[in-house]
């Protein structure tokens, strides 16, 4: 097996892995780096984020200011001293990207312009546009392009951490244009994978979305955090589950339901705010959580609008008029009129919420470390506790700087104090993980269809896993994915060839979303009250006394995963009441 | 929602086992509304899983599902069947080599990208304590427009001129430099000068457009190599017919 020696190795490069790879290149020359991923720097996932960044900029905001919205909008799940860092390191990180190139939109005088989002009490939302994920993603790949000590591995699958003496040290990936495996020996990982919203059907993630680096770390012993709070993006086409940005709500559009009724004022987010005003924190300016339920409750009561995608409520943004719309929202135009034939100038466009983003995910501190020494994590794929029980939107983004420069510098540490590894050790583990992949070449016994299970995991999820759930529900979804994982021992590979294997792939992924569901369902059973994007018609208040605390889910093999707390870290803010009422109290 | 019986003719190349690629064609049942990405997707759910190609995003950002769509470049996730009412062929993209199926290997497009040193060389060294560098509205619009590529690589699938002559560094890579080049914040257009202002780069152009033609972001990459070209000229006259010789 050919084996390449780095000091570092970057699984994926998104955002947050090409973040943490112009941080290492900058901060020490000399280093090995290895930017490892299963596609194209620009075709990760990071491209499709619309709306833009968080980071306090204005004179009328402060980091206080910042950090209350992120506590309060993540239902005090957030640890405190994460935020706390996080809102200071945020504007420095944007106006990096600005240095390095981004298109910020500008206000006349040149300045970076910033636009509202929901749950904000401030207009700190940095923005390219309506494609201010893309602008940062190909920003960041164009600029790691000028560091010859980033060696970019583009179209490699990873496999296995190589975990030796309680340390991780290295990765198995496969090469995906020939099919032979590569051992990767490096001091230290930064797993940068992104999330796993591909085990929903209806979803804004892109097919790439299915979990691989959160698996990675849970199969080597790292607990998966929070796993049960998944968000739902409140306005998605209802065909194709494509993301229109809450920056259309930022801008003054408005939700209605079949009366043509603003709904939200009926959930807690009212009165009603003149149309074409937004304002902040309130109305269609709530945060994703809360506007996503009352999407349920109208579909409840009848009030949705039958659409032959089904249920919808309706996104209006005619009133912007055609300027500003181009000017400031022209992918969702585009994307609105080219799925749906709807354009957004003339008509009303129907809508409904979509799985988006993960709050869960590798258990990682400030410093963007895991439990395990030597493996670090950011990104989506992470979860730092900066989103807590809900994500505000636009902190995302930031996020994928902010921690992404943070696990490249606990990276550096951590591979300055290492002793030389055992190398017999290491290939003895690459081996076993070769060994697992020429098995399912090999399997003769396979009875399962790799799309069958992934339907009918799918189908679980959406049934049972939805924006509310109740007890019956999430004990047949932690069921159901059980069996799902042991009927997978037996999953059939019907491509044998060793070149840009597809199939091979989806069965991967399908094994990395399964144990990703498998902890986010558990956890879910046994999180027993409502909080933020974890709603239970069962347990219907937010229950401080023995859950103001992370969920851990521990991967068990074969069996269900085992579920332990962790205290949240509180440092200045108790828990108190989420008030999205306005300035009319 | 309508539903019709398709039928796809897919180029299908396995290097293990194929000595030249061949078509396969396929039926399958699809909605009215999908695109040409949905139904490989129902072919590769439901009938052939070892059919190979790439896509991720399903909305026109990732770049990933480039392919010749009834022999135009096109993104799968872009074109509706709609448009497409007889048989539809699939091919991988023009003008690559074929990795498998409808992969094409896109080394040289990567290693294109990279030469143009397409990344912001400040002209003036600022710290970030310093804040952001000054950007007018309308400064920012001089190269907005050239920042939108998705790296597609379908300009590169409808190009003569790359077809003929491989080392043509081509649309996309062009443009990227021109990008950076017109940005009130850069000041590296002299080194991206000598890679792009050459007979490798712009001067291979023979302006036939066709990369504006198929770009599905409207990047207008012909339009970004005539002003090139323009600007290009501009620097010889300048050197070779003013008193004082080069403006440098």
């Amino acid at each position: 097996m050919e084996i390449v020696n780095v000091d570092v190795a970057i699984v994926g490069a998104g955002g947050a892995g090409l973040r943490a790879a112009i941080a290492l290149a900058q901060t020490d020359p000399m280093l090995r780096i290895a930017l490892i991923s299963k596609v194209y720097p620009m075709r990760s996932h990071t491209c499709a984020a619309e709306g833009g960044a968080a980071g306090v900029i204005k004179a009328d905001d402060s980091f206080d200011m910042h950090f209350d919205d992120t506590v309060g909008g993540g239902d005090w799940l957030s640890d405190q001293d994460c935020v706390e860092y996080f809102v200071k390191e945020a504007p420095k990180e944007l106006t990096q990207l600005e240095h390095w190139g981004c298109p910020w939109n500008r206000e006349a005088d040149g300045s970076v312009a910033v636009r509202p989002f929901g749950g904000m009490k401030k207009q700190r939302t940095w923005f390219a546009a309506d494609k201010s994920g893309f602008h940062i993603l190909h920003t960041l790949f164009q600029t790691t392009l000028q560091f010859e000590s980033i060696q970019r591995f583009d179209e490699y699958f990873a496999l296995d951490l190589l975990v030796d003496e309680g340390r991780c040290q290295g990765l198995t990936a496969m090469e995906m244009r020939s099919g032979m495996v590569k051992q990767f020996n490096a001091k230290a990982v930064i797993i940068a994978g992104g999330g796993a919203g591909r085990i929903f059907p209806f979803s804004t993630n892109g097919a790439i979305k299915t979990g691989d680096g959160m698996a990675l770390a849970y199969r080597a012993g790292v607990p998966l955090k929070d796993m049960e709070f998944v968000q739902y993006h409140p306005t998605g086409l209802p065909n194709t589950g494509s993301l229109l940005t809450e920056a259309c709500r930022g801008e003054g559009g408005v939700l209605l339901n079949k009366d043509g009724r603003r709904y939200l004022q009926d959930y807690g987010m009212g009165p009603e705010t003149p149309m074409g005003k937004p304002q902040l924190k309130t109305m269609e300016l709530g945060p994703r959580d809360r506007v996503s339920q009352a999407y349920w409750h109208e579909l409840q009561k009848g009030n949705t609008v039958s659409t032959q995608w089904g249920e919808c409520v309706m996104l209006d943004m005619r009133h912007l008029g055609e300027k500003v719309i181009n000017e400031r929202l022209p992918l969702v135009r585009e994307l609105a009129i080219a799925y749906l034939g709807v354009d957004i100038v003339t008509d009303a466009v129907p809508i409904r919420p979509v799985v988006h983003y993960m709050m869960g995910g590798i258990s990682t501190n400030t410093q963007a470390a895991t439990t395990l020494p030597g493996l670090f994590a950011a990104g989506e794929c992470a979860c730092v506790s900066l989103n807590g029980a809900n994500r505000l939107g636009s902190n995302s983004l930031v996020e994928l700087l902010v921690f992404g420069k943070s696990a490249a510098l606990s990276a550096i540490a951590h591979l300055r104090t290492q002793p030389p590894p055992n190398t017999a050790a290491l290939e003895a583990r690459a081996k076993a993980s070769q060994a697992r992949i020429r098995e399912l070449f090999s399997r003769t016994d396979g009875t399962e269809s790799m799309s069958g299970l992934r339907k009918e995991m799918m189908d679980t999820m959406e049934k049972n896993v939805g924006i509310y759930r109740t007890e019956a529900g999430l004990q047949e979804a932690v069921a159901k994915i059980h069996e799902l994982r042991q009927r997978y021992q037996k999953v059939v590979l019907n491509d044998k060839s060793n070149v840009f294997n597809t199939d091979l792939f989806q069965v991967l992924e399908l094994g990395s979303m399964l144990d990703c569901a498998s902890a986010l369902t558990v956890g879910a059973l046994a999180r027993k009250e409502s909080r933020g994007a974890h709603q239970r018609l069962d347990y219907v208040q937010r229950d401080d006394q023995n859950y103001l605390r992370h969920s851990m889910a521990h991967f068990q093999g074969l069996a269900l995963p085992t579920v332990d707390y962790l205290d949240v870290v509180i440092t200045k803010s108790p828990p108190g009441v989420r008030d999205y009422s306005g300035d009319h109290k | 929602m309508k539903e019709r019986l398709v039928q796809l003719e897919v180029m299908r190349y396995d290097p293990e086992g194929d000595t030249e690629p061949h078509f396969q064609r396929y039926e399958v049942m699809c909605k009215d509304e999908w695109v040409v990405l949905d139904a490989l997707n129902a072919i590769k759910e439901s009938l052939d899983p070892t059919l190979a190609y790439r896509w991720s995003c399903h909305m026109a950002v990732c770049g990933s599902c480039g392919m010749m769509i009834n022999g135009e470049p096109k993104l799968s996730c872009h074109a509706f069947l709609r448009d497409y009412p007889g048989v539809i062929r699939v091919e991988p993209l023009a003008n690559f080599p074929i990795e498998r199926d409808l992969v094409t290997v896109a080394d040289d497009f990567i290693d294109k990208l990279k030469r143009v040193k397409p990344y912001l060389i400040p002209k003036e060294k600022k710290t970030l304590a310093e804040g952001e560098y000054k950007q007018t509205p309308a400064q920012l619009m001089k190269y907005r427009q050239f920042s939108m590529c998705i790296n597609c690589m379908l300009c590169y699938a409808a190009c003569p001129e790359y077809a003929l002559q491989p080392k043509f560094l081509g649309p996309a890579a062009i443009t990227l430099a021109h990008r950076y080049n017109q940005d009130s914040r850069d000041g590296g257009r002299d080194e991206r000068q000598e890679v792009i202002a050459t007979n490798e780069g712009v001067w291979e152009c023979s302006f036939v457009g066709a990369c504006s033609e198929v770009c599905p972001k409207a990047v207008d990459p012909a339009g970004a190599l005539q002003q090139v070209k323009v600007a290009s000229t501009l620097d010889w006259f300048k050197e070779h017919l003013l008193p004082g010789g080069s403006p440098k």
